[in-house]
């Protein structure tokens, strides 16, 4: 049926239209994403400070103060710097384990097909729920909730109280509160709580598709043969399920590294971060964002582009794993079918017949 | 009979209970994990509802009467100097509603460049989009910032809208969309009726992708709503009535003077309402939109 308008149509070259459509997407993100990338490999070999400095070529000086230390005042940044690392690991492994766990129970529980359990749908749209409020306004939200003051502590202390873990002195009125704000292990706690209140319902809605994405008739086959829930899950959906699990570990961990809302404004003194909750993400932000002499251009650069190397390499490891497998083998036969036909009509003497 | 037990072994004479048991059970701990997330929220509102002395005397579990006293102190008093609740939704949703437009428009456009048409860095272009797709915004921060005040556009709304054009996962998602359900015939239909080619996309592309415009708008609508991370580098001058409402939020944190804990629960409360509302009316085609993206296999 081709008519000769589509034939027509077939002759004319629709490239340029291809280009035009994609440009304003790559023009805009030169000018906005990868000219600041490398705008930020540029700051990281020059000095810090006002104006003056910060425009002066230094080196690897930066990276060598972050990763090694050197006199009084690099030797506190690269205190810093390992303090803030660790604090990012510490918290990212401390929210990851639990909500992974809690996560991948839940996705089996609600995926459960002879499970009779009333408002799946409810359940699912309340877990969902703190991931879409605002990270700043929960991050005050718990610092009030948490609030260690003596005279007049917050909610939860209140509650410790009440429950009798929290010593109360009615002469002087004050109470002996547990220092949810300013304790290093008891503030860690409390991010790392909110990171798994906050994303937890996520990681579940994402294994739940990746659970069902297996093939039904494999726990059909499963509980005629009478296993029990405990074997399909080790044998079959753990197994099936561990492409998308990894894939989640991977983002995970590259959010881990970004993690910032919360740990910057999870603090008592309203002027400085908490140490024991600083990850690496506030000491970039805190680095670049204050005004003037103490601004640190360089170091803020350098640890970015530290950072960047990091999440570039798990960033290529979830590439590997997500890419599209039957494009690419289809690619392969395509490729292999045209090697064949070159070798056949070179049988041929050149001849394509 | 015997035979067939020999066979196939005991017949599970309570395998009905033991599901209802763990039925039961599992909705008990639900239930717990309902109240768990929904706690810190009960909490802000209740104590929105008390006033300061109220909150430092007790715990509460009931909503008590300084609800409209509270919502005067904020919207009113002396703290509109620092938390401006209306200005707040105001600033946030310009720069949110603009964003968004951008990023599903450009993105399906981008999407439906590669898709549609043959040329010859279309491959390229794509992994390149694939590939820059999980670089964080803390690594081009600085070099963002320091290029920002070179060309004097901190302080303005500008670098924290037009960016938006240039969202590699949503382009990502549009085309895995457009892949299983864009049939190239219709452009070629299109064509042949004498369609213009930018036409072809606004008038039958578009239409076709609702679907996955409507999920990727409603998180792109999230995403710049709940940002905080640029606005507060780039908005760096402290003007209160440019400020979004997250940043807001932090300057009810880092405020020394406010000691009425009953207004700071009204105003944090002020900050989240309308997104949870929001959340009540949208979350079938959000939870759809989270499992949809999770599936990447």
């Amino acid at each position: 049926m081709a008519s000769a308008a589509q034939r027509r149509i077939k002759s004319i070259s629709y490239a340029k239209y291809g280009y035009l459509f994609i440009l304003p997407f790559f023009l805009v993100y030169f000018f906005f994403q990868l000219w600041p990338l490398i705008n930020t490999f540029i700051v990281s070999f020059k000095g810090n400070g006002t104006a003056d400095t910060s425009s002066l070529w230094v080196g690897f000086d930066n990276y060598k103060d972050i990763l090694f230390g050197g006199n009084r005042s690099a030797n506190a940044i690269h205190e810093r710097f390992l303090r803030c690392f660790g604090n990012t690991l510490i918290l990212w492994i401390g929210n990851f384990i639990p909500q992974i766990a809690l996560s991948l129970s839940l996705a089996v529980w609600f995926t459960e097909a002879n499970l009779k359990i009333p408002g799946k749908g409810f359940f699912k749209v309340v877990m969902y729920l703190p991931n879409i409020i605002t990270a700043a306004s929960v991050a005050v939200l718990f610092l009030q909730l948490c609030g260690q003051s003596q005279d007049s502590p917050g909610a939860l202390n209140m509650f410790f109280s009440k429950i009798g873990l929290v010593d109360y002195d009615p002469m002087s009125k004050k109470y002996d509160t547990i220092q949810f704000i300013e304790g290093c292990w008891q503030s860690r706690g409390v991010v790392m709580f909110i990171q798994t209140w906050m994303w937890f319902g996520n990681t579940m809605i994402m294994l739940m598709s990746g659970i069902q994405g297996i093939n039904p008739s494999l726990f059909e086959a499963a509980s005629i043969d009478g296993a029990t829930s405990g074997q399909v899950f080790r044998k079959i959906t753990l197994p099936l399920l561990t492409p998308i699990m990894a894939y989640t570990l991977v983002t995970s961990m590259i959010g881990g590294l970004q993690m910032f809302d919360i740990p910057y404004l999870y603090h008592k003194d309203p002027n400085k971060t908490s140490k024991n909750v600083e990850t690496v993400a506030v000491m970039i932000f805190e680095y670049f964002h204050k005004p003037g002499k103490q601004q640190k251009m360089g170091y803020a650069g350098a640890i970015s582009v530290l950072l960047f190397f990091v999440t570039l390499v798990l960033g290529l490891i979830s590439f590997y794993m997500t890419r599209d497998k039957d494009e690419i083998a289809k690619k392969k036969q395509r490729k292999k079918i045209a090697k064949q036909l070159k070798q056949e009509s070179k049988q041929f003497g050149g001849f394509s017949i | 009979m015997s035979k067939m037990n020999k066979v196939y072994g005991e017949p599970k004479s309570n395998y009905t209970a033991k599901l209802k048991i763990k039925s039961a059970i599992l909705f008990v701990w639900f239930v717990i994990l309902t109240i768990i997330c929904l706690l810190p929220l009960y909490m802000l509102i209740i104590n929105a509802s008390h006033s300061s002395s109220d909150i430092s005397n007790g715990l509460h579990l009931l909503p008590g009467k300084f609800f409209g006293i509270n919502f005067k102190t904020v919207v009113s008093g002396e703290m509109k100097l620092y938390f401006d609740a209306f200005n707040g939704y105001k600033n946030s949703l310009i720069i949110t509603c603009c964003s968004c437009i951008l990023t599903v428009f450009f993105s399906a456009m981008t999407a439906y460049g590669i898709h549609v048409y043959d040329f010859k860095i279309k491959e390229a272009s794509y992994t390149v989009i694939l590939l820059v797709m999980m670089i964080p915004v803390q690594v081009t921060s600085a070099g963002f910032v320091a290029f920002m005040n070179k060309i004097g556009l901190l302080n303005s709304y500008i670098p924290l809208i037009i960016p938006a054009i240039a969202a590699p996962a949503v382009v990502y998602f549009m085309r895995s969309y457009m892949k299983s359900s864009f049939p190239l015939d219709i452009v070629e239909a299109a064509r042949i009726d004498g369609c213009g080619e930018y036409r072809t996309f606004v008038s039958i592309a578009i239409p076709m992708m609702k679907p996955a415009i409507a999920v990727q708008a409603i998180f792109a609508f999230i995403a710049s709503w709940n940002n905080f991370y640029t606005p507060s580098m780039i908005l760096v001058d402290g003007n209160t009535k440019k400020k979004t409402l997250p940043m807001m939020v932090q300057a009810l944190q880092s405020s020394d003077t406010l000691n009425d804990n009953g207004a700071k629960y009204m105003a944090i409360a002020l900050s989240i309402i309308p997104i949870v509302i929001a959340y009540v009316f949208l979350s079938r085609f959000i939870i759809a939109g989270v499992a949809l993206g999770g599936v990447k296999e």
